[in-house]
């Protein structure tokens, strides 16, 4: 096995064995929680700029499928980080291996890492700057490389992730059945297909897949499309995507937004929750190491009941900030930060977490539904 | 919702006595239950028939019931306490029927009793197998084809549509029991009549055959507000067909994507709702088809289970706590998360380690049995162990096991012999797909053989080549560092790793610690380090080094959790996996020493590797460590924690054998010096002893050769006991009546164990055996207790039912035998705990007193006297070995009580087909209960109502004995007859009570023709059975008559004695009426 280093902006050293291509990669060292899930995780484009460690151990386990992806073109992540990477995988959807998938796609994998002692030491001191290399085998010359690096904070990380052309989406979610994909689709009282028009700051096919399965024709556009122009093609509603890093870096997307709330039913999830939230005139903070994972309880606040829910996210929106223009929705009680919001008068809401799941669990689904219910009443 | 006010007294009922499929973990859930319970406020009513249990502790509840569980005794009790509530889903199968027979009975309602936990109705759609399946279809899930029937003609019609191969599963039976698999119509119909008469309500699913699917459970919650969580999601390594409790099992799910985990979650919440468990947990299993991933639902129990308890254990989210707490009205999310104190209970653990469970079976106990694994549960007991991978999780569990196993040990060569091992499901299969890679077949091979799914199989090719690369590459004297540690992160024991290199164990510790290669520590924190834990919930790694730019890297840096705190502390070894001869009562003792040293402010370190326990409730020890109990291991922990001392002496044999080498590396050993244990356990040494001490034992001798027995044999008389030397609980041991037998036993047992000397005692014919357990400070000597044994001596200690007090023992006996056992503690320095057996002769005036065995430590029998006698023993001993006196303690005096408390012993003979339920000097046992009352009768009756051998009030008494038991038993049937039963009686026996005038009908032997015996216990015409046996061809020629009384349930005993007891029970319940009486009642006035 050929000798693979990580270094962390702090100077800690952490030796391990390359599993996926060769190279050398920054990014911001996060971890996530989830046992299973690793291909999304990969190919979820709001991993932009980030190295992301796998607290659970085992990883390869099942290979890599076609359909389990969250975005086209392979893995977003810089880099990847493992306790113990299987090359032996087991599963009848599986076509490959996730070492050939990272090295066909020129990911950088590291295994053998006590990933617990990282994750450690990312929760006590924050995430932070790493790089990790299979051609350096001087960690002194590693930590040269990122000890000044400025951060990802500030960086429009969308514009690498964002679709160059508009599309349109018509696959739903699906399940499997024996040997065929069901597609599951939400029957509506009103049998309507409304149009919503997708800011894709880096969107995740599970969102699109929801919208399909809810009924929506949807047409993705990219992330600095102008307001004026979404507004020309007169869509029943508007999503701001999910996408990578520091929201208030996508001015372009902020700016969108002031134009087109009030005017149209929008929606937003993750990082367009984060820019509608500073398009309200509210701002966003970083958290010291994010949410990423399955398992972070959110309550849903109109009803009380408890929603275990999919999370990635490094910043947050300060939505008391906001005052009285919009109502807390969603409350965190792992660390009771909070998790959406829905505009006092306009038809607007938003959710920082991640309802479209893929991975993590599909508690919070329906709320694709109430993103239709709400165009309903506006229309 | 904040708890409910409207009820003030919660009932609880426990699961009873260990048995298979239902163990200790039902101990460990009603404990938190009743913790959890009386946290809140409320009152907690118990009962259980099993002394041995931390929840029967009188301080654990406000009432404590050691009654019998039926639904007599339960209404008696809700008359006489009133309970606003019922908590039915703590006590495993058990309780759940109970409540439900309660439930329809009326008695609930016409106490205003309300269930909580789970409803009348999501009991009975969980547990009807048809119910199920239709809820099933309603929202939309897949269950395997199947069809319920009553009858045999419903059974055939049934599988036409099912198909073979078909699984018989009949309804409402523990532990699977009676589950099999048909492959062909003869077959079809012998098992479903079997079915058919298992099932109390004579219902059985005949069902679609997925075996060889992947298994999967999930552990559910969900509260009062309809949240519902997944705890832990577990894959069973063995594939469908083997019952789950016989399965290797592996947290999480290994090979499921995120799309079908979460389908499958999707699923289980679905499930939960639908069956309508309100509040509190379930266990939902699912099949998977490798092929297509096309997933069924197998079956939901709705209530904790042994499942749950591991998963508590895997995750360190206490399932049963929380499910007592949503039970009275609190929701997850106002349930704070113990462990990180700052979250709430309302998510999902997460964990970043892998878990593997492995079954420990007893069949050497049985070896008549099929040791084949099926859906009928089979293992008395099991193993969890906790590695960053699959491969050290695995290896860990191995040795955990305590079978001398340290890692995949070779096996035969032999091909065809490897195949039939892994075509059939049995305890030895990993080991043998070990050994089928090393002769060189394939992972497809063996999928195929096995359907154990690749990526498992692939693991432990992993395993054994990396076996192959330590043999060739590693040495001792230069040693490899990186080689080292990769076999140490893989899980590899030193004891292996010297195996593979021709070294010593010894050695290759040394080798590790001069490379600076420690284990290190990591925490079970239910969320994969995303928060702080204060938990010390503990498991040993071997990491990869860390450094900091600037500084040299260095192997000894690893991050290690643990902690060590600089309190003044104590490490008790726990009993490991529970086993026939070691079970529940040394986790209980162990679980008193941690209490009671930490009310001496002393920090408590329990090292453990059973999850079913109480002791690796990560509540009960200030720290836990769950880990194997092998020298390795439990050295790693004391040279980071550096305790004052180690107790090695409530764990039962499993710490014992750690005593000499730990004190050889300089371990202090807590309490009785291991050289005391070695005194009573060397027989050379243990004669001198009792010969200084003027006693008597039994005459012995010891063979080297079946020449050699036969003139000992011949010198000492006939009949003899004769056993393998240092073999342990009676293995293998046996009385011998003649020549011919003692050559057969040779043959076999010189086989059994090639090193050791045959040992020959003199059995004593028609001695009365006594158990004395007793506390020594080193000065005074407590006697906690003298049980008389009902049962002759001979028959194995731990399968004799007894009596607190002595019941036919004259006082001066009693007291010689006391003057004995005091003696014995001084001259061996007990400090703690010492039992000891004796055999009494008693002829007319006369008696002679014989010591059989001293065992200066922690017997089975303590808990039980510590509930006969209120004193908690275990404790009291915790304290003497860190230096208290009994006198500071207040005890000084032996503790003499005015009611009676009988044990007896419960049988897994149901569970193996084709095994004698004649009773031996070979422990056969897997659990006990125990009767209290006034009266030695009642006592008595209640003992072996709880060991559901109810004692007969009318109808027949069917009696064939031996003819040496035939005076005695004039008697007895005389009082059966007295009181209005009936005598049916083989010829032989049958004839000698006529000649002594009682009223007796004789009835045919099975090949005297019919009707016979047979015929009336099928026809249910007999309601007792009294069966003693000569010598091995009588045995075999009765073996029918006890088969038959198990396969149709029909009580019976199998010695004069225990006849004699139940004479007396039933004089006793003729005469007075059953009463109850709380163990608070009995101690407190």
């Amino acid at each position: 096995m050929k000798k693979a280093l990580l270094v962390l902006q702090d100077g800690l050293v952490f030796e391990g064995e390359a599993f996926g291509a060769d190279g050398e990669v920054i990014g911001e060292v996060v971890f996530n929680t989830s046992m299973t899930g690793y291909q999304e995780i990969l190919t979820d484009p709001s991993y932009k700029g980030q190295i992301v460690t796998m607290t659970y151990t085992e990883m390869g386990n099942y290979g890599i499928n076609q359909e389990d992806i969250e975005s086209a073109g392979g893995p977003k992540v810089e880099g990847f980080v493992v306790k113990e990477y299987i090359p032996y995988y087991s599963n009848w959807r599986a076509v490959g291996s996730l070492s050939d998938y990272l090295k066909r796609h020129g990911i950088v994998g590291i295994s053998g890492i006590d990933t617990r002692a990282l994750t450690r030491h990312i929760r006590n001191y924050g995430a932070q700057m790493g790089i990790i290399s299979t051609v350096e085998t001087d960690p002194e010359k590693l930590y040269e490389k990122i000890k000044d690096h400025p951060g990802i904070g500030g960086v429009d990380l969308v514009k690498y992730v964002t679709t160059k052309e508009e599309f349109k989406w018509s696959e739903t979610v699906w399940t499997w059945s024996g040997k065929k994909k069901d597609s599951t689709k939400i029957t509506a009282d009103d049998q309507k297909q409304y149009h919503v028009i997708v800011y894709d700051f880096g969107v995740k096919f599970s969102i699109l897949r929801n919208l399909a399965s809810a009924g929506f024709d949807i047409t993705v556009v990219p992330a600095s499309t102008p307001a004026e122009e979404v507004l020309e093609r007169n869509p029943d509603g508007i999503l701001f995507s999910n996408g990578p890093g520091d929201p208030e870096a996508v001015v372009y997307g902020i700016e969108n937004a002031r134009k087109l709330i009030g005017r149209k039913p929008i929606f937003g999830i993750c990082l367009g929750h984060q820019i509608l939230g500073l398009a309200l005139g509210g701002r966003t903070y970083k958290l010291k190491f994010g949410h990423h994972g399955g398992n972070h309880p959110v309550m849903d606040l109109k009803t009380g009941r408890v929603e275990i829910t999919s999370q990635n996210h490094n910043y947050c929106v300060d939505v008391k900030g906001l005052g009285d223009k919009v109502r807390l929705t969603h409350r965190n009680l792992y660390d009771g930060t909070e998790e959406g919001m829905e505009h006092v008068e306009l038809p607007l809401f938003s959710v920082q977490h991640h309802p479209e799941a893929g991975p993590g669990p599909n508690d919070a689904r329906g709320i694709f539904m109430r993103f239709r219910e709400l165009i309903h009443k506006c229309n | 919702m904040p708890k409910r006010e409207d009820i003030k007294k919660i009932l609880l009922i426990g699961s009873g006595p260990i048995i298979i499929g239902q163990a200790c973990e039902f101990d460990y859930s009603g404990t938190q239950a009743c913790k959890a319970l009386r946290e809140l406020g409320y009152q907690v009513i118990l009962v259980n028939s099993n002394p041995a249990t931390i929840m029967t502790d009188p301080e654990m509840a406000d009432v404590t019931y050691i009654e019998p569980l039926t639904a007599e005794v339960l209404e008696m009790i809700i008359q006489k306490q009133k309970p606003d509530a019922l908590l039915p889903t703590m006590g495993g199968q058990t309780a759940l029927n109970l409540a439900v027979e309660l439930a329809e009975a009326g008695v609930l309602e016409r106490y205003g009793v309300e269930l909580i936990g789970a409803s009348l109705k999501a009991i009975k759609k969980a547990e009807d197998r048809d119910l199920f399946k239709e809820a099933m279809e309603r929202i939309g899930l897949e269950v395997p084809r199947s069809v319920a029937v009553s009858s045999m003609e419903e059974g055939l019609k049934a599988i036409e549509y099912v198909q073979f191969p078909a699984i018989l599963r009949p309804a409402f039976t523990l532990g699977g029991t009676g589950g099999a698999v048909a492959y062909n119509m003869e077959e079809y119909r012998e098992l479903l009549e079997k079915a058919l008469k298992l099932s109390p309500v004579s219902q059985v699913l005949v069902e679609e055959s997925v075996l060889g699917w992947k298994e999967y459970e999930l552990e559910v919650m969900r509260d009062c507000n309809d949240n519902v969580v997944i705890i832990c999601s577990i894959e069973n390594f063995d594939p469908m067909g083997v019952h789950t409790g016989d399965s290797i099992t592996v947290a999480p799910a290994q090979t499921l994507t995120d799309k079908e985990y979460q389908r499958m979650r999707d699923a289980a919440i679905a499930v939960i709702r639908e069956i309508g468990v309100d509040t509190g947990g379930s266990n939902i299993q699912f099949a998977l088809n490798p092929e297509d991933g096309r997933m069924v639902v197998i079956e939901m129990n709705p209530r904790v289970s042994r499942s749950s308890a591991l998963a508590s254990k895997a995750t360190g989210f206490p399932i049963a706590k929380i499910a007592a707490k949503l039970a009275v009205g609190l929701s997850l999310d106002e349930i704070p998360n113990d462990i990180t104190r700052e979250t709430p209970a309302s998510f999902e653990p997460t964990i970043d380690y892998v878990v593997t469970k492995i079954p420990r079976f007893a069949f050497e106990k049985f070896p008549e049995a099929d040791p084949t694994l099926t859906t009928q549960m089979k293992s008395v007991g099991e193993v969890m162990s906790i590695g960053r991978t699959f491969k050290e999780s695995l290896q860990k569990a191995l040795r955990s096991l305590e079978i001398d196993s340290y890692g995949f040990e070779e096996r035969t060569e032999e091909e065809e012999l490897i195949r039939e091992k892994l075509k059939t499901p049995n305890a030895e299969r990993l080991w043998y797909i070990a050994q089928a890679i090393r002769v060189g077949m394939t992972i497809e091979e063996i999928h195929e053989l096995t359907w154990i799914d690749p990526w498992f199989l692939n693991n432990i090719k992993e395993i054994v080549e990396f076996e192959e690369k330590i043999k060739s590459e590693f040495n001792p004297d230069k040693p490899d560092e990186s080689l080292l540690r990769k076999a140490k992160s893989w899980g590899f024991s030193d004891h292996r790793i010297a195996e593979l290199t021709g070294t010593s164990e010894d050695r290759v510790r040394q080798i590790r610690k001069s490379l600076g290669m420690r284990a290190v520590y990591k925490m079970v924190d239910t969320c994969a380090a995303e928060f702080e834990a204060y938990t010390p919930y503990l498991y040993s790694t071997y990491e990869s080094p860390i450094y900091r730019i600037g500084s040299q890297r260095d192997a000894n840096m690893v991050e290690c959790e643990s902690g060590p705190t600089d309190r003044k502390k104590i490490v008790i070894l726990g009993s490991g996996p529970n086993r026939i001869g070691q079970g529940i009562e040394f986790d209980y003792c162990c679980v008193h020493a941690v209490f009671a040293l930490r009310e001496l402010g002393y920090e408590t370190i329990m090292v453990n590797c059973n999850p079913e326990t109480v002791s690796t409730d990560y509540d009960t020890a200030d720290r836990l460590y769950f880990e194997p109990l092998t020298i390795e291991d439990v050295m790693n922990i004391v040279e980071l924690e550096k305790p004052e001392g180690v107790i090695v002496q409530f764990g039962g044999q499993t710490p014992l054998k750690l005593a000499v080498p730990l004190e050889r590396q300089g371990v202090r050993i807590l309490g009785t010096p291991p050289d005391a244990i070695d005194r009573a356990e060397d027989r050379k040494r243990f004669k001198e002893l009792l010969h200084k001490l003027g006693l008597k034992q039994p005459e012995s001798g010891t063979a080297m050769s079946t020449d050699e027995a036969i003139k000992v044999a011949k010198q000492i008389g006939y009949p003899v006991m004769v056993r393998p030397s240092y073999v342990l609980g009676g293995r293998a041991m046996e009385i011998v009546y003649d020549e011919d037998s003692l050559v057969d036993y040779m043959l076999r047992a010189v086989k059994a164990s090639p090193e050791h000397p045959v040992l020959i005692d003199k059995y004593l014919v028609n001695a009365t055996e006594v158990d004395v357990d007793a506390v020594s400070d080193g000065e005074t000597v407590v006697i906690g207790g003298v049980m008389e044994h009902i049962e002759e001596a001979g028959i194995h200690s731990g399968d004799s039912a007894c009596s607190i007090p002595p019941y036919s023992l004259k006082p001066e006996v009693v007291e010689e035998i006391k003057r004995q056992a005091r003696a014995l503690a001084r001259e061996l320095g007990v400090v703690g705990l010492m039992n000891v057996q004796f055999a009494v002769k008693q002829e007319e005036e006369d008696f002679e007193v014989y010591i059989l065995e001293v065992n200066p430590r922690a017997s089975r029998t303590i808990p039980y006297v510590s509930k006969a006698v209120g004193v908690p023993l275990a404790k009291v001993a915790a304290k003497v070995m860190v230096g208290k006196k009994l006198r500071e303690l207040g005890l000084t005096e032996d503790p003499s009580i005015n009611h009676v408390a009988v044990k007896e012993a419960v049988f897994p003979f149901d569970k193996f087909p084709g095994v004698d339920t004649i009773l031996g000097p070979e422990m056969k046992s897997t659990g006990e209960v125990m009767g209290i009352d006034l009266d030695f009768g009642i006592a008595y009756s209640k003992a072996e109502a709880s060991a559901k051998n109810q004692i007969p009030m009318k109808g027949k008494v069917f009696i064939s004995v031996r003819d040496e038991d035939k005076p005695a038993v004039v008697e007895i049937a005389r009082t059966f007859l007295q009181y209005g039963l009936e005598i049916v009686a083989t010829r032989g026996t049958a004839r000698f009570l006529k000649e002594h005038g009682l009223k007796v009908e004789e009835t045919n032997k099975l090949k005297e023709g019919r009707p016979n015996v047979v015929d009336l216990i099928k026809n249910k015409e007999i309601n007792f059975i009294i069966n003693t046996i000569e010598n091995a061809r009588a045995r075999k020629d009765s073996f029918y008559i006890r088969h038959s009384a198990l396969q149709y349930r029909v009580p019976y005993t199998t010695t004069i004695s225990g006849a004699r007891a139940v004479a007396r029970a039933l004089k006793g319940l003729k005469t007075s009426s059953l009463t109850i009486k709380s163990l608070q009642e009995y101690h407190n006035n």
